[in-house]
């Protein structure tokens, strides 16, 4: 499969413009977007992801800089033209009454079909193919106000894929959704960009979903503007523990995850490996015990895989051994 | 699904066709079924106050309340798509209180000004309430139009027709204060809603505008469908938004204007039957939705017409009335049975 930069910028202020000032939400922007990829774009509230997205897709106009999407000028495209290149999944909601899944589709064949939006038989073909992309055949029928958000986040992507543009923005398509969906939807989407070539551009909340799913990671911020890179290269290089460096989240550096700093207050030796070991030590860590393996305390725990079955143990100092059955009751013993 | 579309629609126009065949047997002077056939055929020697009655009255007041009926309709649904609200009609940009406010300004003023009340005209002044009415209706749809550009909400939009309207009502309620009784009753009567007030040439010229507009407002079926979507969803299809916005509401407004201006300010009709054939058809596709509103609009303005000329009111019931109080219970019933069936489900 070939990867090619869909999307060029340069230089790009976005913002908005009144009749009396100019306000600035993020400038010096420099950044590509390939196809093939899954872009995430990461940052807090209000630190102008929208704006951006909302720039990209020339829904609003961009402040300075160039946006090249496809070899031309975003500026340069007519409504028709953009309406065939981009297509996008937005934050608001459709609360639309008596209109079925299949129709809803059918819209996003428009910029295709003639005066009166008579979708002819490659276009039926298209939507039905849309649907079965997204899994949603056995929706089809329903009317889209019955169906739950992951339901309808997943119909307006099969929206966006009966548009048969070769770029898709996505505005935080998995908020409101429960964890599971909003797994399903960027598997989806990660695997529509290897399969079909599409350029999928994301923004979202979810860093642990994006980290671990995105091909491409944005971080964008006030005081760095935007970092881009692969997840890996970004956690290496220290990008993603600046990004994130709030009180209470810290990067772990070993998992290349995001967890939740917790204040400890002693350290206690422990002994296991495997899963029974990372469990135990999540939960000392929450209780503010800090579990390693090569520290001394006169207290240690065994998280038992020597040939003692299934118990924890905790060995005191005068070598007596307490063995418990659970991580709760391990819990009450150390009495934290 | 098609099937029963097409098996529904149908029944509607059947139903436009006996409604207008009541129209003109059912009366306060009751003329036999043959008679009637006689005189709309040209043959036999029927009586002339029959002939007249057929011709001059029954004919003319079936085919305004068919063309009006159909307009507003048409006109509530696409008020309803543009403003993405339920609760919108033809009246709630504040486009019939114009015209209400351009008739009110003739009838009341001419009074009180002139010194001749406006009710004792006749035909003249029949032509200057039309006048008057098309007038202040369009140019409180001018006004809405140059505003929709400026703003970007529709909600907002919604507000400022809503504001305009009662600016509107108020001009009339300080022209309603300095006037005279006499005035005040013509003008509350025209208020009331008519479909008999059109008659011979004017009738004509009403049918053919209507006719034209009808025509021209199924020319904005896919950009109605695109903007179910709102309007990000609609821009990214590829319609441009602020032009949408313009043609639909000029077309909403125009055909609000013409019929008010001819029939008085007809209330609910454009507001409930677009709900009607939404629940009916189950659908938001404007392709099936506009030729419904249009039949649908059509019927119920006759059947409403008929109401109001049964024998026993003697033509006295104004269309507002019936149309509200018959109108009202069998839309809110229909919506009501689909509410349970969906809560079924």
């Amino acid at each position: 499969m070939m990867k090619q930069d869909t999307i060029h910028i340069n230089d790009l202020s976005i913002g908005y413009r009144t009749k009396h000032e100019i306000k600035r939400v993020a400038s010096h922007i420099q950044a590509r977007i390939c196809s093939g990829e899954l872009t995430c774009l990461l940052g807090e509230n209000g630190v102008g992801k929208s704006t951006l997205l909302r720039t990209l897709s020339a829904f609003q106009p961009k402040l300075e800089g160039e946006i090249t999407v496809l070899g031309r000028e975003v500026g340069s495209y007519s409504d028709k033209e953009l309406s065939t290149t981009i297509g996008v999944v937005l934050t608001e909601k459709c609360d639309i009454r008596n209109m079925s899944v299949r129709e809803l589709v059918e819209m996003g064949r428009s910029p295709y079909t003639g005066f009166w939006g008579r979708l002819g038989k490659a276009d039926k073909r298209i939507v039905e193919e849309s649907i079965t992309l997204v899994r949603i055949g056995n929706l089809a029928s329903r009317m889209v106000h019955t169906l739950s958000d992951g339901e309808r986040q997943k119909v307006m992507i099969a929206k966006a894929l009966a548009q048969e543009t070769p770029v898709i923005f996505l505005d935080e398509p998995t908020a409101f959704l429960d964890f599971p969906s909003k797994v399903e939807i960027m598997q989806l989407l990660h695997h529509l960009t290897r399969s079909m070539n599409k350029t999928i551009f994301l923004s979202t909340h979810d860093l642990e979903l994006a980290l671990q799913i995105a091909d491409k990671v944005w971080l964008m911020d006030r005081t760095n503007g935007i970092t881009t890179g692969t997840p890996e290269d970004l956690a290496l290089s220290g990008h993603l523990s600046g990004f994130f460096a709030r009180k209470g989240i810290v990067f772990d550096t070993e998992t290349g995850l995001f967890r939740i700093d917790n204040q400890y207050s002693r350290e206690i030796r422990l002994v296991g490996h495997g899963q029974r070991y990372a469990m135990v030590r999540k939960a000392l860590q929450r209780n503010g015990i800090r579990a390693v393996r090569n520290v001394e305390s006169l207290v240690w725990i065994d998280t038992g895989d020597r040939g003692t079955g299934s118990a924890f143990l905790i060995c005191y100092p005068d070598g007596h051994i307490q063995a418990t059955d659970t991580i709760e009751s391990l819990l009450q013993q150390l009495s934290v | 699904m098609r099937h029963s579309t097409t098996f529904l629609m149908s029944l509607i126009v059947a139903s436009i066709l006996v409604l207008m065949f009541l129209n003109l047997v059912l009366g306060s002077v009751s003329i036999p079924l043959k008679s009637v056939w006689n005189i709309l055929c040209g043959l036999g020697n029927e009586p002339v106050t029959w002939q007249n009655i057929v011709w001059k009255s029954r004919l003319p007041q079936a085919l305004t309340a068919l063309v009006a009926g159909a307009g507003l309709a048409i006109s509530g649904l696409q008020m309803q798509t543009v403003f993405r609200n339920p609760l919108a009609g033809p009246s709630v940009l504040g486009i019939s209180s114009g015209a209400s406010m351009g008739v009110a300004f003739v009838v009341l003023l001419s009074g009180s000004l002139g010194g001749v009340a406006l009710s004792k005209l006749g035909f003249m002044g029949e032509i200057a309430l039309s006048v008057a009415a098309v007038i202040g209706a369009l140019s409180v749809m001018a006004l809405i139009v140059y505003v929709s550009q400026k703003v970007k909400g529709n909600v907002t939009l919604l507000i400022i027709g809503v504001m305009i309207g009662y600016v509107a009502n108020a001009v009339i309620g300080v022209l309603k204060f300095f006037s005279v009784e006499e005035d005040i009753r013509a003008y509350v009567v025209w208020g009331l809603g008519s479909f008999s007030r059109v008659s011979g040439n004017q009738m004509m010229l009403f049918v053919a505008i209507m006719a034209v507009l009808i025509l021209l407002s199924f020319l904005l079926i896919k950009t109605l469908n695109l903007m179910l979507l709102g309007d990000g969803y609609a821009r990214n299809l590829g319609l441009n938004i602020k032009r949408a916005r313009l043609l639909v509401i000029t077309s909403a407004g125009i055909l609000t204007a013409i019929v008010t201006a001819y029939c008085g300010p007809v209330i609910f009709l454009g507001l409930a039957v677009p709900h009607l054939c939404r629940a009916i058809f189950q659908t938001s596709d404007h392709r099936v939705l506009m030729p419904a509103v249009l039949f649908a609009g059509a019927a119920l303005a006759l059947a409403c017409n008929l109401i109001a000329r049964m024998p026993g009111f003697e033509g006295a019931l104004p269309v507002n009335s019936v149309t509200a109080l018959v109108g009202a219970p069998v839309v809110a019933s229909v919506l009501f049975r689909k509410r349970k069936n969906e809560l079924n489900e």
